[in-house]
């Protein structure tokens, strides 16, 4: 099992970063989607693997699932997810407005507009 | 056990909503409810921080929860200084936002402001890891909404660059909070402190990797190079005002790197030994370089500045870097400075801008209205920046090239900072001759129209009291370096910290007691 999660996780991390670097929005929020979804799995795992145990004290149990990576990830994936819905927003608002969805800046340089307008 | 250390986070939290519910379309209410919020911030944290300063820690366990079940606040003369710092910037921003109607451009200004300062205040004041990433969260969201007020393409454009910057970010801190609590099983940072002493030189793989992952990330939001390329074009396009709020940001990294590794991973420690010591100290130096570099190579006004905040936050990280008590408290004595003098050149630098009509470019324009009060602002504050005598910047400069005496890179540390205040001076000095200067030497053109009207009389008391302030810190070095070195040394001996942290009561005793 542990196999199957470590290369799930990295599988996710890779693919991931490869769509982050294509640096146009969609691809870039879709790689940064996945990434949440890899560190939500790998939170989880850094309780430890467990298959069928409480996370509850009782008596006469000696494995325990631990709980607190559970709230760590719903508060991780709470917020990533608020996240996404800003960036999306953010991103078409700036998509719209300038016709152009690269995420890096634009070759010619952002000061070179004042210019082109004192001319006309 | 007082309610009040918790407040710096609350009323703001309750200032918010109302502002949103109550307040929504009257600007005048929002206004006064917002000013009012930060001068009782500043009323609060001043409490705090004469409290905290004879060195006792104030600590407040949240639900009454014992430490390293619930989540704790603790302040200590660090975060009180820090927290009094943001309440005091803050008010001088917003009295700013207020009188040059920046807060009208668009919606929700204030509760937005509000909500950034209650993530900062959080921030400085938890004593827990995952707490820290909760308000770092809540500080970004509500600076998201900041970085993009007033719309614009260009705005835009930066601010996705901005966002999607800090979700990297975001995502590293989790990868680290998850190998750190994997690795030590806990995210409180005393009991941290605790727990890591107790991993054997055998199995420390996991505790080096999560100290380094951590590390990177408090340096992305401290803007150390190589990780610094999200600041140029969101402060130089942020709003000036929000620009002069996020001048606190960057030193949120600093303080978190300050706070983490003088006491959960000390640079005795011998699980991380040789990591941050290692390489933090040339990437401070190439940020001192990289910063001020730019300083010279800017083409507009704002990047400019933009480029000395990396450069004044590559001058903290080096100071940090030391990992000595005479290193951290110049490092404090520096980041309060830094503060100051980058806040009041965004807002200079806004006043330029109306005072142009809207053109920041480095090149030689007609006169602009109120050019020689904001001249002789600009220069004040470009002195303290680029560290010239005799403001505060000439002051923490020569604390950081004394206390980095000791360290074995000192010739390049050395060389780095002289020859990086060299450029800056030269970068501000021209900069601000073709601004200010140059302009008298061109005569308006015949079709002009009417010169954009002189900035409110407000705008300069916003302004003018940071430079006081500046000025204050500058005349008060002596006090003011006495009580860094007073926080330094409470830093480097954490016990105290750590066990009223770890000793104090709480709601939840353990297992064995209860029975």
């Amino acid at each position: 099992m542990e196999i199957l999660v470590a290369s799930a996780i990295g599988i996710l991390t890779a693919a991931g970063l490869y769509l982050v670097m294509r640096l146009r929005t969609f691809p870039v929020i879709l790689g940064i989607s996945l990434l949440t979804y890899a560190v939500n799995v790998f939170l989880f795992a850094s309780g430890r693997l467990t298959i069928g145990s409480p996370g509850i004290l009782r008596s006469g149990v000696d494995v325990y699932a631990d709980p607190l990576p559970q709230a760590l990830v719903l508060t991780a994936i709470v917020i990533s997810f608020g996240m996404t819905a800003v960036v999306v927003m953010i991103a078409l608002g700036a998509y719209l407005g300038s016709d152009d969805d690269h995420v890096d800046d634009p070759t010619e340089g952002p000061e070179a507009q004042p210019e082109t307008e004192e001319r006309t | 056990m007082t309610h009040w250390i918790v407040a710096p986070v609350m009323l703001p939290a309750i200032l918010a909503p109302f502002i949103v519910l109550a307040a929504r379309y009257h600007i005048g209410i929002q206004r006064v409810v917002s000013l009012a919020g930060v001068v009782g911030l500043i009323a609060i944290t001043a409490g705090l921080a004469w409290q905290a300063s004879d060195g006792s820690i104030a600590l407040y366990q949240l639900g009454d929860w014992a430490a390293p079940f619930g989540i704790v606040l603790v302040g200590d003369r660090l975060s009180t200084m820090m927290v009094l710092l943001t309440a005091v910037l803050g008010f001088f921003v917003l009295l700013y936002a207020v009188s040059s109607g920046w807060d009208r451009k668009g919606r929700h200004f204030h509760a937005l402001y509000q909500f950034q300062l209650m993530g900062i205040m959080g921030a400085f004041l938890t004593g827990d890891l995952f707490n820290l990433f909760v308000f770092f969260e809540v500080l970004l969201i509500a600076s998201y909404g900041l970085m993009i007020h007033a719309g614009g393409n260009e705005r835009l454009r930066a601010g996705v660059q901005y966002v999607l910057y800090n979700l990297l970010g975001s995502t590293l801190f989790l990868f680290a909070l998850g190998s750190i609590y994997a690795e030590a099983g806990t995210l409180n940072m005393a009991d941290l402190a605790q727990r890591v002493t107790l991993i054997g030189p055998e199995a420390t793989v996991g505790i080096r990797v999560a100290a380094v992952l951590l590390l990177l990330v408090f340096a992305i939001k401290a803007a150390v190079v190589p990780l610094h390329f999200w600041l140029p074009s969101s402060y130089a396009e942020a709003p000036a005002p929000v620009a002069a709020l996020f001048a606190i940001m960057t030193k949120v990294g600093a303080y978190a790197i300050i706070r983490v590794y003088t006491m959960v991973f000390p640079p005795e420690l011998e699980a991380t030994a040789g990591l941050h010591t290692l390489w933090l100290l040339p990437a401070a130096l190439a940020s001192l370089a990289i910063g001020m570099i730019g300083v010279l190579a800017a083409r507009t006004l704002d990047r400019l500045v933009a480029f000395s905040v990396i450069g004044s936050m590559g001058m903290v990280m080096i100071s940090i870097a030391l990992f000595t008590p005479d290193g951290i408290a110049a490092a404090l004595y520096y980041i309060v400075h830094s503060t100051l003098a980058a806040a009041a050149l965004f807002l200079i630098v806004d006043l330029v801008r109306s005072g142009r009509g809207g053109s920041l470019r480095l090149t030689a324009m007609p006169p602009m209205t109120g050019a020689a009060l904001t001249a002789a602002l600009f220069f004040v504050a470009a002195i303290a920046m680029t560290g010239l005598p005799p403001l505060s910047g000439f002051v923490g400069k020569l604390l950081i090239l004394d206390a980095a005496f000791t360290s074995p890179l000192v010739v390049w540390t050395w060389a780095t900072i002289l020859g990086a205040s060299l450029v800056s001076i030269v970068g501000f000095a021209r900069a601000g001759s073709i601004v200010f200067w140059k302009a008298q030497s061109i005569t308006p053109p015949e079709d002009a129209t009417a010169p954009p009207a002189a900035p409110a009389a407000l705008s300069y008391v916003a302004v003018g009291g940071l430079v006081a302030l500046l000025a204050a810190h500058t005349v008060f070095a002596g006090p003011m370096t006495g009580y860094t070195a007073a926080i330094s040394d409470q830093l480097f001996s954490p016990e105290p910290y750590i066990s009223t942290v770890m000793d104090t009561p709480g709601k939840l005793s353990p297992p064995q007691e209860a029975n």
